[in-house]
């Protein structure tokens, strides 16, 4: 976890999505540390954090990285937060915002999808043959994830000499981990939550994304009471590090409203 | 030696080499598929190497498709949240291992390497891709990774026969006994993973005494859990017949030395009995720390002599030590998973034993519950050694049967 910024400032908390970690914000977050307090983590299981924080009992919903967000909100005794979730961390942030809502003030919801797969009328892109494929993916990419590496990419914090390695180790996850992860990512069902999340909130949509569909992005907004949607002229998934401006822009004006 | 003209076949087939091998043919003919693509993935140029991998033309990939749109979904989500933003991240992406729909529908596995060039203020400006042909050893992955699988089931299995095994040695609960009140605690060793040997057992005989039994087969593993088994039901069978807990030991002593077994182990038996509304405890110990009786906050003492150990000599030195068991009075049996549980060189000992129980004092399933506590939090929650603890007391009111 870092925090930065200003030290009395609007806490913004930005939370990364399946596949990565908080280097997802590094184009992003900066821009707002001159007004707000930027808090920035990585999830159970994810990047840098610590190892013993996953717990394979319990992170096997969302609600569970969920309660890790409120946690994490309370311990650093956050009020008004505006949570900034990329992909899957925006149901995460959706889910704390249910759990505590006095914590919460707005919400960012970048590349959103409430429900991955396709189900009767509603289409969320994939089938589950796509996500067991996904899983293979995942599989084979890992086969050069090795007892020898895992150490270095679990975070060394006490060993700066490792950094050159470290900035290999993007995007890197203990195998077993990012299995479950894309399991309870992927096979997540929020739909329901939906109407129930009163904060405001911005859905941030690119005009082309593999993960989530635009009209998945509509979906999103027109099933909550309090949100509204800004499309963002952006291949892919990741409009934090593709086009790092407009997002920024749109978070911006968003924040200042 | 080479002759001169030797010499100069072998020249002039270095130049006719250097002079054929010219920048087109080293694009075009490259032993890698090669493509080019917009910092979004839109396809802009490509080799013919990779039209003859995937069996596209170049009119349906330059200007149409994006490197993505030729993998599986699977793949476009991969590459989406993981290489995608790698390269961003990093300016490169390595060993990447995906699969390619090729135009006729057909799968090929590849390994893709790609680097994220830059214009001079840092603005992305082209990725450039090779992708190796990866069907062999793709194939030779899999067969690695079912291995793989194949041995994770295993050990998921064995574990299961483990925690099943695990099972018989103890009861699934300690019984309700009117007057008394039993607690017990089982934790195997480590992660729980292997069986190991400790066992215990409460049970009633038909003349309304009750019998607790506890004991610790050396070693660990199947073996040790077979033995562990043919004590406990030895002492179920013997307790019927013999008057007193010794009786009990003698028997199992002679059917570990009778028996095909290549184990010794210790144990302890407490003969509890309720004549006028008193309780009598008898114990007797095979090679095992005597019970702690605990009669007050200040007074715990040990209970009955060690005696010798079980499965080793024709005749072992058993004794039987009774005591009147007051209400308020507790015993505690235990394995040396608590005496012997170790940090570095230290043992917990007995005098931590003490300490725990006198802290925990009243209800059983307080003190039990203490003791294992301050055991795993010694060994900072991973036990080296199996551990069993019954606890019994005797209420403070009892009412007559």
């Amino acid at each position: 976890m870092s925090i930065s910024g200003r030290a009395d400032g609007q806490p913004m908390v930005f939370a990364h999505g399946f596949g990565c970690d908080q280097q997802m914000w590094r184009h992003v977050a900066p821009r707002f540390a001159d007004r707000f307090k930027i808090v920035l983590f990585d999830h159970a299981g994810a990047g840098a954090a610590d190892p013993s924080a996953y717990d394979p009992a319990r992170h096997t919903t969302l609600q569970a990285y969920a309660d890790d967000v409120v946690r994490l909100c309370r311990e650093l005794e956050l009020r008004d937060v505006i949570f900034v979730g990329h992909s899957v961390s925006a149901m995460i942030g959706g889910l704390a915002a249910l759990s505590a809502p006095e914590l919460f003030a707005k919400l960012v919801f970048v590349g959103p999808s409430p429900r991955y797969i396709n189900d009767a009328d509603y289409v969320g892109g994939f089938t589950d043959d796509d996500i067991d494929e996904l899983l293979d993916s995942l599989e084979s990419n890992y086969l050069g994830w090795s007892s020898v590496m895992a150490p270095v990419i679990m975070g060394n914090p006490d060993r700066p000499q490792l950094g050159a390695e470290l900035t290999e180790s993007f995007c890197r996850t203990d195998p077993d981990i990012a299995r479950r992860f894309a399991r309870v990512t992927f096979r997540s069902d929020n739909r329901a939550d939906l109407p129930r999340i009163k904060t405001p909130t911005l859905v941030l949509q690119c005009s082309n994304d593999a993960i989530a569909p635009v009209a998945v992005g509509q979906y999103v907004r027109d099933s909550m009471p309090n949100a509204s949607l800004v499309m963002l002229d952006a291949t892919g998934h990741c409009p934090n590090l593709s086009a790092p401006d407009a997002t920024a822009a749109a978070i911006a004006a968003f924040v200042a409203e | 030696m080479a002759t001169d003209v030797q010499r100069n076949v072998a020249r002039e087939s270095f130049y006719a080499a250097l002079l054929d091998d010219n920048a087109e043919k080293l694009y075009e003919q490259a032993p890698c598929g090669y493509l080019s693509t917009t910092p979004d993935g839109l396809i802009v140029k490509v080799n013919q190497t990779f039209l003859a991998l995937t069996g596209y033309t170049r009119d349906d990939l330059v200007g149409r498709r994006t490197f993505a749109d030729l993998l599986t979904v699977g793949g476009r989500i991969y590459h989406e949240t993981h290489y995608a933003p790698m390269l961003q991240l990093q300016g490169h992406a390595r060993e990447i291992a995906l699969e390619l729909v090729q135009a006729d529908g057909g799968r090929l596995p590849v390994l893709v390497n790609s680097v994220l060039e830059r214009l001079d203020d840092g603005a992305p400006a082209v990725v450039r891709t090779a992708v190796f042909d990866a069907t062999e050893r793709r194939a030779y992955e899999r067969e690695l990774l079912q291995a793989k699988r194949r041995a994770e089931e295993s050990e998921a299995h064995a574990t299961d026969l483990a925690r099943t095994l695990q099972k018989t040695l103890i009861p699934p609960a300690p019984p309700q006994i009117p007057g008394l009140d039993i607690a017990a605690a089982y934790r195997p060793a480590g992660t729980g993973d292997e069986v190991g040997g400790d066992f215990y057992d409460i049970f009633e005989l038909s003349d309304g005494s009750w019998v607790i039994g506890l004991g610790d087969v050396r070693g660990k593993g199947v073996q040790a859990a077979v033995v562990a088994a043919l004590a406990r039901h030895t002492i179920r069978a013997a307790a019927v017949r013999a008057g007193r807990p010794s009786e009990v030991l003698r028997v199992l002593n002679t059917v570990l030395l009778q028996g095909d077994v290549d184990r010794f182990c210790t144990s302890v038996v407490l003969f509890l009995r309720r004549i006028d509304n008193v309780w009598h405890a008898i114990v007797s110990c095979g090679g095992h720390a005597p019970p702690l009786l605990v009669r007050s906050q200040k007074d715990l003492s040990a209970f009955g002599e060690p005696g010798t150990l079980l499965g080793v000599v024709d005749d072992p030195a058993v004794v039987d030590t009774a005591v009147t068991f007051k209400p308020g009075e507790s015993l505690v049996l235990f394995t040396d998973g608590v005496t012997e549980g170790r940090r570095g060189r230290e043992f917990f000992g007995e005098a931590r034993l003490e300490a725990a129980v006198a802290a925990n004092r009243g209800a059983a399933q307080s003190i039990v519950d203490g003791v294992l506590d301050d055991v795993l939090a010694f060994q900072g929650d991973y036990p080296r050694d199996d551990i069993a603890i019954v606890v019994v007391g005797v209420e403070a009111a009892t009412p007559a049967p």
